[in-house]
């Protein structure tokens, strides 16, 4: 058994086991920390098929950013998660055919289909990094703008859900301010002169 | 393809499958909770990529990272939408289990 060999089935195994204890655990929080260690280990495999720059955008951007957010959003709910899943083992007998059964088919197409690929993948020469930003900033600028502007849309879309005015705090209207005339603020007051003592 | 010889393309597709099917019978044990449910999904993008990458390797052609590039991106944004949806949920519900969100059932 080869060095890779050991690495592939090391990281496929806890890759497997952390994805069962995601969709099993009982703590939210504990999910979060399982789908981590599960990103940790795709991108293992991923640096095994020498898609460098891929498995470090997945640790950066899915562990880094995703994960987080999905941590901060567990935390900040105040939800009895005991209540969620109350009829958990109920659902066992149907999740387990529908996995078991996607499974199977899955396996009879890979099992069955001539897919090409059985020998050793062809030698790469030079960097992935830059192989992989020839691609996208020539032969595909046209979608990575695109990606760029969705990702501008998720932003707004985001804050603008969450957003909310809050009634309780005092702040400024500044459309209010730079519109104000002289004859909103100053009063002239005629007032007759009294005459000296 | 002996179980403990070197990895091929097809050790990377039947890892894939089983990841898909773990996150796919998740997303019917965890039907109420909607946060487990977004990481299932989370679970089923990685499975794809992990399909896309073997096969970019495997023939040679590196499209198939720009594509994992891509998907990336649009399941960050969705991830992203998901949960601002999810506290928005929350606020207005206050309770995230699915059967209570029977709004438009009219």
């Amino acid at each position: 058994m080869t060095f890779p060999t050991a690495v592939f089935y090391a990281f496929s195994a806890i890759l497997v086991f952390a994805a069962l204890r995601v969709v099993t655990t009982r703590n939210p929080v504990h999910a979060a920390l399982w789908l981590v260690l599960c990103f940790f280990s795709a991108a293992g495999i991923w640096l095994l098929l020498k898609a460098e720059f891929l498995a470090i955008a997945l640790v950066l951007v899915y562990v880094g950013a995703v994960m987080v957010l999905f941590l901060f959003v567990v935390m900040m709910l105040d939800v009895n998660f005991d209540n969620l899943r109350k009829n958990f083992r109920s659902y066992i007998p149907v999740g387990a055919t529908v996995g078991v059964l996607v499974l199977l088919e899955m396996g009879l197409v890979i099992a069955g289909g001539k897919l090409g690929g059985d020998a050793a993948p062809p030698a790469v020469s030079g960097s992935n990094t830059r192989a992989l930003g020839r691609l996208i900033y020539v032969d595909y600028v046209y979608a990575f703008e695109i990606a760029a502007v969705l990702l501008l849309v998720a932003i707004i879309a985001a804050i603008a859900l969450t957003h909310r005015q809050r009634r309780d705090t005092k702040h400024q209207n500044p459309g209010a301010q730079v519109a104000v005339r002289r004859r909103d603020r100053v009063r002239l007051i005629d007032l007759k002169s009294e005459p000296r003592e | 393809m002996g179980l403990l010889s070197a990895p091929s393309l097809a050790h990377y597709l039947v890892l894939g499958a089983i990841l898909f099917a773990i996150s796919m019978a998740g997303i019917f044990l965890n039907r109420k909770n909607v946060i487990i449910l977004l990481m299932a999904i989370e679970l089923m993008l990685l499975a794809v990529n992990l399909n896309f990458i073997a096969f970019s390797s495997y023939l040679g052609d590196m499209s198939g990272q720009v594509f994992v590039f891509f998907i990336l991106t649009v399941a960050a944004a969705e991830s992203a939408i998901g949960l601002a949806i999810l506290v928005l949920l929350f606020r207005n519900v206050g309770s995230i289990d699915v059967e209570d969100l029977d709004k438009l059932k009219g």
